[in-house]
């Protein structure tokens, strides 16, 4: 089984690759080459940074957009985001202007606001993952938040696990052989390596 | 249930090998960070800090191979502080596998850095160092503290709650705040200066310098007003684990991560 972790700047994307490879995956190929996703059982997009930068990185590579797009839409390879990765399923990012995203699972991603200002903004930390429309790849846990913008889905059935800072947040969006996770598996230590795993064994 | 509470150890690692460190005997090499980094990853430390003090400009590399090697073994979030002085050395380091870098004595004399880093690579990945201690009370009697550079040697006549709001303004994503009073006393955090910072601005600040028992974990949490708190020696010694620290702010109903069993 071949993975393809696309490479468009994003910086943790060696961590994601060391996860993947710790939680089983055989070859993990760094990729900007639609080509290579379009050969992948498997398609991660991982993210840091603010939206409309990964937006334009990602924009940036010729034909990637377009491959996962035909991978994920027309033949159901199953398909992981990222944080930012996560947040660009969206049909637009309000961070820094309003920029579109790929529009795969109807929502927006807004900036986190609290009214109590003892709840400290970036959400950075461990907190519980809650499933909610229940999913395969979802169990009950803890993983590592770290983001300022969080993904309002349009519909709630797309929201297969919350967790809570000050109020409920988004923790994951998922919709035929896409998922995205709003925490970082790669570093959620035990948690993180298992939902890996099952992304990994997942058949859509 | 909110964001969980963060006990983070830190390692000090100069010319890439532990200098303040683990005192175990089961580690085959004590002095290799990453063996040491391990060992606080199995015992579900919710996040790892390492200091570089390396002196020499020549070797400061090191310390990029200690986040590389680090980053293919351990699953958790890594801050790296020490000579930051760029977007480009916190490029290197991010790219080697660092998820933040702390940004010190650059931050003082051109707090600007801070914000290069931020607009590159977001704010979530960078840490502001705010190294304070406190001077002669104000004509009201309140206290005031004051950046010190040069671990706590050189005074900078800069107000600590000033800098501290400057570089949350300008896109630091977390503050770490250290007494250099308190470093090394185990006499617990400045809780005034945590509890001032921490008040004063919206992101995340981390506690710092002094912890010498549990009790101060805890204090630096609820008096403190710390989303995160710092300490080095109680653990690398064995004095206290991670599960007892995680425990001792449990028992004072903080919220901690579930123990691993």
């Amino acid at each position: 089984m071949s993975i393809a972790l696309i490479d468009y700047g994003a910086g943790n994307l060696h961590s994601v690759h060391n996860a993947l490879v710790k939680a089983g995956a055989q070859t993990v190929e760094l990729t900007a080459d639609p080509d290579v996703v379009a050969r992948a059982d498997r398609i991660v997009l991982p993210g840091v940074g603010s939206f409309g930068a990964c937006r334009d990185g990602l924009a940036a590579l010729p034909g990637v957009i377009d491959a996962m797009a035909e991978a994920v839409q027309a033949r159901g390879v199953p398909f992981l985001g990222i944080c930012v990765g996560m947040q660009l399923l969206a049909d637009a990012g309000e961070e820094f202007g309003r920029h579109q995203g790929l529009g795969w699972v109807p929502g927006t991603v807004r900036k986190i606001e609290r009214a109590d200002p003892a709840i400290k903004i970036p959400h950075m930390g461990w907190n519980s993952v809650t499933p909610a429309t229940p999913h395969p790849l979802i169990e009950e846990g803890e993983a590592y938040f770290l983001h300022s913008y969080h993904f309002d889905a349009a519909d709630p059935a797309h929201v297969v696990a919350t967790t809570d800072h000050g109020g409920p947040l988004v923790a994951a969006v998922a919709r035929d052989s896409i998922i995205g996770v709003q925490f970082h598996p790669e570093k959620s230590q035990r948690y993180g390596l298992s939902f890996l795993s099952r992304f990994l064994d997942w058949k859509p | 249930m909110t964001v969980r509470t963060r006990v983070i150890p830190c390692l000090d690692v100069a010319n890439g090998r532990v200098v303040k460190g683990v005192n175990f005997v089961e580690l085959r090499d004590a002095g290799d960070p990453v063996e040491q980094a391990k060992l606080y990853d199995a015992a579900g430390a919710d996040e790892l800090c390492f200091l570089d003090i390396t002196a020499s400009h020549e070797a400061r590399g090191t310390i990029i191979d200690v986040v590389r090697r680090t980053a293919e073994v351990c699953f958790m979030p890594v801050t790296v502080g020490g000579g930051v002085r760029s977007a480009e050395d916190a490029r290197a380091l991010l790219l080697a596998g660092a998820d933040k870098v702390a940004v010190n004595s650059a931050a003082v004399s051109r707090p600007e850095v801070v914000a290069d880093i931020a607009d590159r690579f977001g704010s979530q990945c960078i840490v502001a160092s705010v190294d304070a201690r406190r001077v002669e009370p104000d004509a009201q009697g309140n206290p005031r503290w004051e950046i010190f550079t040069h671990g706590g040697r050189r005074a900078t006549g800069i107000d600590a709650l000033e800098h501290a709001a400057r570089l949350a303004q300008l896109g630091a994503g977390e503050l770490l705040v250290t007494s250099m009073d308190g470093d090394g006393t185990k006499r617990g955090y400045d809780l005034a200066l945590t509890r001032a910072i921490a008040d004063a601005v919206t992101v995340p600040v981390i506690a710092s310098g002094g912890v010498g028992t549990l009790d101060h974990l805890v204090e630096g949490v609820r008096q403190g007003h710390a989303s995160a708190v710092l300490a080095a020696s109680i653990f690398h010694f064995g004095q206290h684990s991670i599960g007892e620290a995680h425990a001792a702010l449990a028992a004072a109903g903080i919220p901690v991560r579930t123990p691993i069993l």
